[in-house]
């Protein structure tokens, strides 16, 4: 069988498990995986540039799409001028004095000469540092008591949503450029290890840092870009063309409104796709693998490999940034204490190994296929312990596996992770 | 007077927790930094190893209060540590005849290796919550405090109170007898020097006749026994969570790089340099220092740098600097 009719053949297999799943179970939810899948296949596209192109690890994909999705909420939330007026001249003044004193000490490293450098630095650190919290604190303590248990924040920019999923990856890329930056170059662990580390904070400061978009009290009812299940069921054009089809309203107006974000996604993932396939065949994309497949001798033929893997690491990053900011529109609300690196860092890169590392279409295809997992054997396994307990004697083992069928997913996936790379290292749809 | 309750503040708040800390991220940053000198990956799953390692012993601790065994007033964890590194000990080896050996053979670049560990960590992460589930347990019993701080006031008519915790002296006391062990094991031995033998020039190693299948095992076995140690102690003076020795991962990271990864004694100075840094820039400091500054220039206000949310964000800043200005470490570990 050759490459191109397995691949045919798999993603037939998908098509029909999630047509299945609409068939047996309700459209509604088979929708609802296919809307995820589309996104997740976005993120996996770009772990896989990272990762299927040049070798590089990045641990912190959580990081990059939760600063995607607080793109959602900064530029579709409509201003809350209250709060604007009361502190936020204040605070962009405390984070532009912020960035000058950052600018400030860089050049006092590299001009000043030797021994007055370190000391002069450091200096304007410190100095920079309490001028920053000098301005930047009262800002925040007035914009987080205007009516804080409804905003309390500065609120977005009040632009369609659709204009947040480009800006959410470009929040991501500035901030995979500074991380690249420091840790590239460097031993290949290096970037894992930073990597890590931004997204533990990226998550904390959206967290903590309430002005912005109001910390762990969420920001609920961003705008979508399609129109709302309620007005569907109440528009008469719709509710008659419904019942043309012989459907119930109610469960109509859902449909339509879940295909509105399919269509949306389906968009943007074969543009995507399209994009990433001419680059792969380009001359930059055979540099890239050169690159991947032997540094040294890449760098003896010329080639910068810091420089191109900066590059690649920020496309990668603003890929997942992207899709970051389609899925806090996709859910409608933002939600910092949800993002978990089990769902947001380790199950992309599960897609991406088993989908098949350094092929696009098998990236795609290992997102649509670990996703359906994920939703659909959750049940099913718990369904399985169920079966076994209730023949078991009461015991230790029994009580354990009770409690621990709602935690099957971290063993499930860490076995198929471990397993794909023994076993079958080049993935689903093995890279040509 | 004044100086003295400042002092004593400090110690109180900011010296002791940071010390106690400090020697649980060394003996840690240990572990990571002695994996990564022999098998050359930086293992993400230490940090879940620890995690089984403590969920055994709490289990082991559990049995022994059950069948009425104390060593009051010291906490009965300590009994029932051997059991939980015998856990600990047995799951890394495992692992390292199923997984991580067959990618020795291959020679397999280290980041394959990287990858491969952060799979295993999310299958122990998966084991710790199969044999203990997910809630936070509290399992230090015994004396609670060895200076209590009410009666060091009396004691010393001192305006501030200095506690010391015995999980914060079982800490530093364990901490110090296993780093001693721990060194004179690599510098005296026959299989201690092996290791560094191993660690410094891997081919030469292989031609004097090391072997290296039991130079990996001896380090596996020294990385669980360190990590379930530090585990334990950490979960004696907080508590166990079964996702917080996830997010102990950074600044033992943080703490193994700072020092020089591969650098033992770097592992120990950088576990300090990250808990001091961290405890100091969180902890509000504005009270000391109105005790020790001279009246006109004290400062008001809580002085407080960051908050503590933002712990993380310390060892991850100094972890930055040092990547910038000397990606080596302090001690020069091992660059490629």
């Amino acid at each position: 069988m050759s490459n191109r009719t397995g691949m045919i053949l798999a993603y037939a297999v998908m098509a029909v498990l999630i047509a299945g799943t609409g068939v047996l179970q309700s459209w509604n939810s088979a929708l609802n995986i296919l809307n995820f899948c589309l996104i997740y296949a976005i993120m996996s596209l770009g772990v896989n540039l990272q990762w299927g192109y040049a070798g590089l690890f990045n641990v912190g994909v959580m990081g990059f799409t939760a600063l995607g999705g607080l793109a959602a909420v900064l530029v579709a939330m409509p201003p809350v001028p209250e709060a604007w007026n009361a502190g936020g001249p204040r605070i962009l003044a405390g984070l532009a004095l912020g960035a000058g004193v950052i600018i400030a000490a860089m050049l006092a490293w590299r001009r000043l000469p030797g021994r007055v450098a370190g000391w002069a630095t450091a200096a304007i650190l410190v100095a920079g540092f309490f001028a920053y919290r000098a301005v930047f604190d009262p800002g925040v303590a007035a914009v987080e008591s205007v009516n804080a248990s409804l905003q309390g924040y500065m609120g977005g920019l009040g632009l369609p949503v659709l204009v947040a999923w480009p800006v959410g990856g470009l929040l991501a890329a500035g901030a995979a450029w500074a991380i690249g930056k420091v840790a590239l170059g460097l031993r290949s662990d290096y970037l894992a290890i930073a990597t890590l580390g931004i997204a533990e904070i990226v998550i904390a400061i959206m967290k903590a840092e309430e002005w912005l978009a109001r910390g762990v009290k969420n920001v609920a009812g961003i705008p979508r870009p399609v129109p709302d299940a309620v007005d569907l069921q109440s528009s008469p054009a719709f509710v008659e063309r419904a019942a043309a089809l012989g459907a119930d309203p109610v469960t109509a107006s859902t449909i339509a409104v879940k295909l509105g974000y399919s269509l949306y996604f389906t968009v943007v993932l074969i543009v995507v796709l399209i994009l990433a396939q001419l680059a792969l065949n380009s001359p930059w994309g055979r540099m890239m693998r050169a690159i991947r497949d032997n540094e040294v001798a890449a760098e003896a033929m010329g080639k910068d490999v810091t420089a191109r893997h900066l590059q690649i690491f920020v496309m990668g990053c603003f890929l997942v940034g992207l899709a970051g900011a389609m899925m806090t529109t996709l859910d409608g609300q933002l939600t910092p204490g949800s993002y978990q690196p089990l769902r947001f860092t380790f199950l992309i890169w599960v897609m991406v190994i088993v989908g098949g590392s350094g092929n696009n279409y098998g990236a795609v295809l290992g997102a649509f296929l670990i996703w359906f997992l994920w939703v659909q054997v959750e049940p099913l396994g718990g369904a399985l312990i169920d079966q076994v307990t209730s023949v078991m004697q009461d015991g230790w083992l029994k009580t354990r596996l009770i409690e621990f069928s709602g935690q099957m997913r971290l063993l499930v996936m860490g076995v198929i992770l471990l397993a794909m790379m023994r076993f079958a290292p080049r993935g689903l749809i093995p890279e040509r | 007077m004044d100086i003295l309750n400042g002092l004593v503040m400090l110690a109180n708040f900011v010296l002791i927790p940071a010390m106690a800390y400090g020697a649980q991220l060394a003996l840690g940053a240990l572990g990571v930094t002695l994996i990564y000198a022999i098998l050359r990956f930086s293992n993400f799953a230490h940090g879940d190893t620890m995690a089984f390692g403590t969920a055994i012993t709490v289990l082991a601790t559990w049995g022994l209060q059950a069948a009425g065994v104390s060593i009051a007033p010291l906490p009965t964890a300590l009994l029932a540590l051997p059991v939980g590194i015998f856990g600990a000990t047995a799951l890394v080896l495992l692992t390292d005849r199923a997984v991580y050996r067959f990618y020795r053979a291959q020679r397999a670049k280290p980041i394959y290796l990287v990858i491969v560990s952060m799979g295993v960590m999310f299958v122990y992460n998966g084991l710790t919550r199969f044999v203990i589930g997910v809630d936070s347990q509290n399992f230090a019993d015994g004396e609670r405090f060895l200076i209590e701080p009410r009666q060091f006031k009396a004691w010393s008519g001192l305006d501030q109170a200095l506690g010391l915790r015995t999980s914060t002296a079982i800490t530093l006391v364990v901490a110090l007898v296993v780093m001693v062990a721990l060194f004179r094991f690599l510098n005296r031995t026959r299989t201690g020097k092996s290791m560094r033998a191993f660690s410094d020039n891997e081919d030469l190693a292989l031609l004097s006749g090391i072997n290296p299948e039991r130079v990996v095992m001896i380090t596996w076995l020294i990385a669980a026994a360190l990590a379930t140690t530090a585990g334990v102690l950490y979960g004696l003076d907080k508590s166990f969570d079964p996702f917080t020795y996830f997010q102990l991962l950074l600044p033992i990271f943080a703490a193994a790089i700072v020092g020089g990864i591969g650098n033992p004694v770097g592992a120990i100075v950088g576990g300090f340099v990250i808990a001091f840094s961290e405890v100091l820039l969180v902890y509000p400091l504005g009270g000391v220092l109105r005790y020790l500054l001279p009246e006109g220039i004290e400062p008001e206000g809580l002085l407080q740098l960051l908050s503590t949310d933002y712990k993380f964000a310390v060892s991850f800043a100094i972890l930055v600097i040092v990547l910038l200005f000397r990606p080596t470490g302090l001690f020069r570990g091992q660059t490629l």
